[in-house]
């Protein structure tokens, strides 16, 4: 059973002297229970706009939405109970301190004064959070802040955990401190729903994967389908030395199905090939007669970059470009 | 790690609606309380700013400004007084902005709260800081000469007529934050309005010393009535001050009192309105 589901939300934004933006565009979307959903797309593709239809912060211009069977548009105060929402940009007091903070979410659930404190202690532990306990938010790092919004979304336990970007603009070893955070809350039956712009971050979490342009999804699958549905696979090889380019790429245009792609370094050499293990053995062959040295050889399954290739016919960045370029006035 | 603790809001066991209410206020209250603790700067403001108008206007206009039958001391701290409030109610306005622009009212929309709990925090804390200004002035004004010439009730008064006008603007100042986005363009918003609004008033010079066009402006103006008011509650006006005949020169306590009462009818729902729709960026 799905737990949230939304159907054919749209949302246009007229910005002053400059054409509509259709922020959301005929959206569906689903999220069954205890599992963790992703919405993927580039900047500007509506996934904060998604999120915060579903969140009560904004009424969409037409569509539905439900929340465990609550319409969230004509029953916005059932759902607030039942939802945690942690965004792109921390939601946090910079005047409190991480307790405070927590404290203070605790009594707005009406948890009462004993409960929230006992809460806000257990998330300062759980979080690791002990440094910023008693001073001031202000001054913390933006993973630090991070940490404290994600608490705060999860001071009751919420039904569903709605996450907007939990990891953008966070360092490599914040982002796998929170991928390791998010995973544990799944692992204990949370329903999650995703937004990211990361490929990555989508493939690593999700159970399912809403690729979404343009205020519409454009594919839905698991990281795996989504992959499949592009078709093939590929053969990469790792060159000991660039020498040896010209003549491997001679070797796969043998067996590819596409033009060999060579990397910026030369190094890396890569073909989409019908089938995978067989291409493999006969390339290596090939390349061991003409003494071609290699420090790896593997087939890859294509990325979702490969895939919103595919689906859209530009790439995420060109999808961002045309978004700064519609906002330009 | 076991982070889904085994707390649940559960509906039946949830306070009253009136309990919420009240509890939801005092919390984000008391999230002001705190940052006026946190941040200095406010508290510093507030307390030396009023001393040093009483002591510039006291001392620098006192030998040129002539008020019959009284002295320009009695006659400034009323006008001071207001000027104070009026501006203390600003914060309002700057905070409600900031709060959209760092995402928070965001997450506060997000949460099972009154939605104008926010609202009444934050109008709250201008009360506080207003009051403390109040307290800080009066004794400053004590020092300098002003003297309280009425009875303890028309004084207590006095203060409280003061700080309901700046809670009614409190109320105008956190709707328009909300509008205008920008904590900066508010406070210089409100900077080009509140300053001539207290100026063409009869604040600093009587209304009768202003040529006709910013007398009949003066005479129309709310700090002017809030300012007569706060005058006569004090017992800061010399006997035989010829007083206007306009209804709202005769009843300046009233016409305060109605225009606060109209500004809260118009402006609480507005803002509560903006509230449960407004979300950042």
């Amino acid at each position: 059973m799905n737990f949230v589901e939304a159907v054919g939300l749209t949302k246009t934004y007229t910005p002053k002297g400059a054409e509509p933006v259709h922020a959301l565009d005929g959206l569906d979307l689903s999220v069954p229970r205890g599992t963790i959903t992703a919405i993927l797309g580039p900047n500007g593709a509506g996934k904060t706009t998604a999120v915060k239809v579903l969140t009560t912060l904004i009424v969409p211009d037409s569509g539905t939405a439900t929340i465990g069977g609550i319409d969230v548009l004509r029953r916005p105060e059932a759902i607030r109970p039942i939802i945690g929402v942690s965004g792109q940009y921390a939601a946090v007091d910079e005047n409190l301190t991480g307790f405070e903070n927590l404290d203070m979410v605790g009594r707005l659930y009406h948890l009462g004064a004993k409960a929230s404190r006992a809460r806000a202690k257990e998330l300062i532990d759980l979080f690791d959070l002990s440094e910023a306990q008693n001073r001031p938010v202000k001054g913390f790092s933006g993973g630090m802040r991070r940490r404290i919004d994600l608490a705060g979304a999860l001071v009751t336990q919420p039904e569903v955990l709605f996450l907007d970007e939990p990891t953008t603009g966070l360092d490599p070893r914040s982002r796998l401190g929170m991928w390791d955070i998010i995973r544990s809350l799944v692992s204990q039956g949370s329903t999650v729903l995703l937004t990211t712009q990361y490929l990555e971050e989508a493939d690593q979490l999700a159970d399912d994967i809403n690729v979404i342009d343009e205020g519409r999804v454009i594919a839905r699958g698991t990281a795996d389908e989504l992959k499949a549905s592009v078709g093939g696979q590929r053969v990469e090889l790792n060159l000991v030395t660039p020498d040896d380019t010209v003549a491997t790429v001679e070797v796969l245009r043998r067996y590819g199905t596409s033009e060999p792609a060579v990397s910026n370094d030369s190094r890396t050499v890569t073909v989409s090939v019908a089938s995978g293990p067989e291409a493999l053995q006969l390339v290596l062959r090939d390349l061991e007669q003409q003494n071609v040295a290699l420090f790896d050889a593997g087939m890859r399954r294509p990325t979702l970059d490969d895939v919103f290739l595919r689906l859209t016919g530009h790439t995420t960045a060109d999808a961002e470009a045309e978004t700064v370029k519609e906002k330009a006035p | 790690m076991t982070v889904g603790a085994a707390i649940r809001t559960d509906a039946t066991a949830r306070p009253g609606p009136l309990s919420r209410w009240i509890n939801d206020g005092w919390i984000t209250t008391r999230r002001n309380l705190i940052k006026i603790k946190r941040v200095p700067d406010i508290l510093v403001f507030t307390t030396l700013q009023p001393i040093m108008f009483v002591l510039l206007f006291t001392y620098v206009y006192a030998g040129v400004i002539d008020i019959p039958g009284s002295t320009y001391t009695e006659f400034i701290m009323a006008g001071i007084f207001a000027q104070t409030v009026v501006f203390g109610s600003t914060y309002s306005g700057s905070a409600m902005a900031q709060d959209l622009k760092d995402g928070i009212i965001d997450r506060f929309r997000t949460l099972p709260m009154s939605p104008s709990a926010v609202l009444i925090g934050r109008t709250n804390g201008d009360l506080l800081i207003n009051s403390i200004s109040m307290g800080v002035m009066m004794a400053t004004g004590f020092v300098v000469g002003w003297r309280i010439r009425s009875s303890f009730l028309e004084a207590v008064g006095g203060v409280a007529i003061l700080l309901l006008f700046a809670y009614g603007l409190s109320w105008v100042m956190a709707f328009l934050g909300m509008m205008v986005r920008s904590p900066e363009v508010i406070n210089n918003v409100s900077f080009l309005i509140l300053f001539p609004l207290t100026f063409i008033s009869n604040a600093f010079v009587p209304a009768e010393t202003l040529p006709p066009p910013l007398r009949l402006i003066a005479e129309w103006n709310p700090v002017t009535w809030l300012v007569q008011a706060a005058r006569e509650l004090f017992g800061n006006v010399p006997p035989g001050t010829p007083v206007g005949d306009r209804w709202v020169q005769q009843n300046p306590e009233l016409a305060v009192l109605i225009g606060v009462v109209v500004i809260l009818i118009i402006f609480v729902p507005l803002a509560i309105r903006r509230f449960s729709q407004v979300t950042s960026r």
